[in-house]
C-alpha cells in the first residue's frame, strides 16, 4: 500500500509542477474579477477543471448568465467523457465507490499519465488515485494562493509554463508503439489543428480523437482482413 | 452575485463536469466490450494527447492563427529527441523547460 501511494505522488510531480503556474495565474485573474480567496477554493474543489475554470471567471467577471457559464462548462468538459471512456478497460469489476472516487480527478493531465502507467506496469488504481489528488491538491493550493499573492510572482520563470507540454510530448512519444498508433497520431494532429481553426471552444479535442481513433480502427481492419486474405 | 447563488452556480458547474467523468467508467468497468469497440477505445488515448498538443506546437491562440514559428514548436524539437532517446519522462520535462526558457530568452 505505501508502495502504491509513493509510486503514485512520484508520477504526479511533472503535473503538479505544471499547475502551480497556472493555478496562480487564475488565482490572480479571478482576485482581479472580484472572487474572494473562499470562492475561488470552492470552485477548484467543486469543479476541478482547469480551462473551464479560466472561462467561468471571465464570464462571472463580464456577468453572464448561470445557464450560460452551465453550459460552457459542460461543453469544455465533455472531452472527459472519451478519457473516462478509455480508462475504463483498467478497472474490470472495481466498486463503484471506488470509481466515483477516482472519476472526479479525472483530468487530460491526469489521464495521460495514468494511462500510460497502466500500459507500462507496475501501477494500480492505489497509485492513481494517489496520483489524482496529489493533482488535485495541488491545484486547489495554487489557485487560492493565487488570489492572495499571484502578482508577485515572475510570470514564466525557468520555463515552468513549459512542463505539462513537455510532459504531453513525452506521454505522446510512450504511446508510439505501431504503425497504427503513429497514423493515428498524425491523423488527430491534422484534424485537431483543422477542428482548431475552424470550429469555436475546445471542440476540436473531441472531434479530432473520434475521427482520428475511428480511422485508425478502420485502417487496422482493413489490414487484418488484407493479411487473412493473402495466407 | 450572492454567495448562495455563487455557490449554486459551483454545484451545477461541478455536476456537469463530473458526470462525463464518471459515468463512462462506472458503466463500462462492469461488462464486456464489443473488440471493435476496444479496439477503438486503444487508440484513444493517443489520438486525444495528439490533439491536445497540436494547437499548442502549431497555432496561435487570439486570434486562431496557424503558425511555424512558435518557441512552443522549437522547443518540441530537443523535447522530442530526448523523449525518443532517453524514455525518461523526469529528464523529458526538465529538457523541455530549460529548452523553452532559454529559446524565450534568445527571441
Amino acid at each position: 500500500m505505501a508502495n502504491n501511494f509513493r509510486r503514485g505522488l512520484s508520477a504526479a510531480w511533472p503535473i503538479c509542477l505544471g499547475y502551480f503556474p497556472i493555478g496562480l495565474s487564475l488565482g490572480v485573474l479571478a482576485q482581479k474579477g472580484g472572487l474572494a480567496p473562499w470562492q475561488m477554493a470552492a470552485m477548484s474543489i467543486l469543479v476541478f477543471a482547469g480551462g473551464s475554470q479560466f472561462i467561468a471567471v471571465a464570464m462571472i467577471g463580464a456577468g453572464a448568465s448561470p445557464l450560460a457559464i452551465v453550459s460552457t462548462t459542460f461543453m469544455v468538459n465533455l472531452r472527459h467523457l472519451l478519457m473516462s471512456s478509455a480508462l475504463s478497460v483498467h478497472f474490470p469489476g472495481v466498486s463503484r465507490r471506488f470509481l466515483s472516487l477516482f472519476a472526479y480527478g479525472l483530468t487530460d493531465e491526469s489521464f495521460a499519465v495514468n494511462m500510460t502507467r497502466f500500459n507500462q506496469g507496475e501501477w494500480n488504481r492505489y497509485s492513481a488515485l494517489t496520483l489524482n489528488h496529489a493533482a488535485n491538491t495541488t491545484w486547489i493550493v495554487s489557485t487560492v494562493a493565487g488570489v492572495y499573492l499571484g502578482q508577485l510572482v515572475p510570470p514564466g520563470a525557468a520555463g515552468v509554463d513549459y512542463a505539462l507540454t513537455g510532459m504531453f510530448i513525452c506521454l505522446l512519444v510512450f504511446q508510439l508503439r505501431s504503425a497504427i498508433v503513429v497514423t493515428t497520431a498524425l491523423i488527430a494532429a491534422a484534424c485537431s489543428l483543422l477542428a482548431y481553426l475552424w470550429l469555436p471552444g475546445n471542440a476540436y479535442v473531441i472531434v479530432a480523437s473520434v475521427i482520428a481513433a475511428t480511422a485508425g480502427l478502420i485502417l487496422k481492419r482493413l489490414l487484418r482482413k488484407r493479411g487473412t486474405a493473402c495466407e | 452575485m450572492s454567495n448562495r447563488d455563487f455557490l449554486l452556480l459551483m454545484l451545477a458547474m461541478g455536476a456537469v463536469t463530473y458526470l462525463p467523468r464518471m459515468l463512462p467508467l462506472v458503466v463500462l468497468s462492469r461488462r464486456a466490450l464489443p473488440a471493435w469497440f476496444a479496439e477503438w477505445l486503444e487508440l484513444i488515448p493517443v489520438a486525444i494527447l495528439s490533439a491536445l498538443i497540436t494547437p499548442t506546437l502549431f497555432a496561435h491562440s487570439d486570434p486562431r492563427l496557424f503558425t511555424l514559428s512558435k518557441v512552443e514548436l522549437l522547443a518540441a524539437i530537443p523535447t522530442l529527441l530526448c523523449a525518443l532517446k532517453t524514455r525518461s519522462l523526469a529528464g523529458t520535462v526538465i529538457i523541455g523547460m530549460l529548452s523553452y526558457w532559454g529559446l524565450g530568452l534568445m527571441k
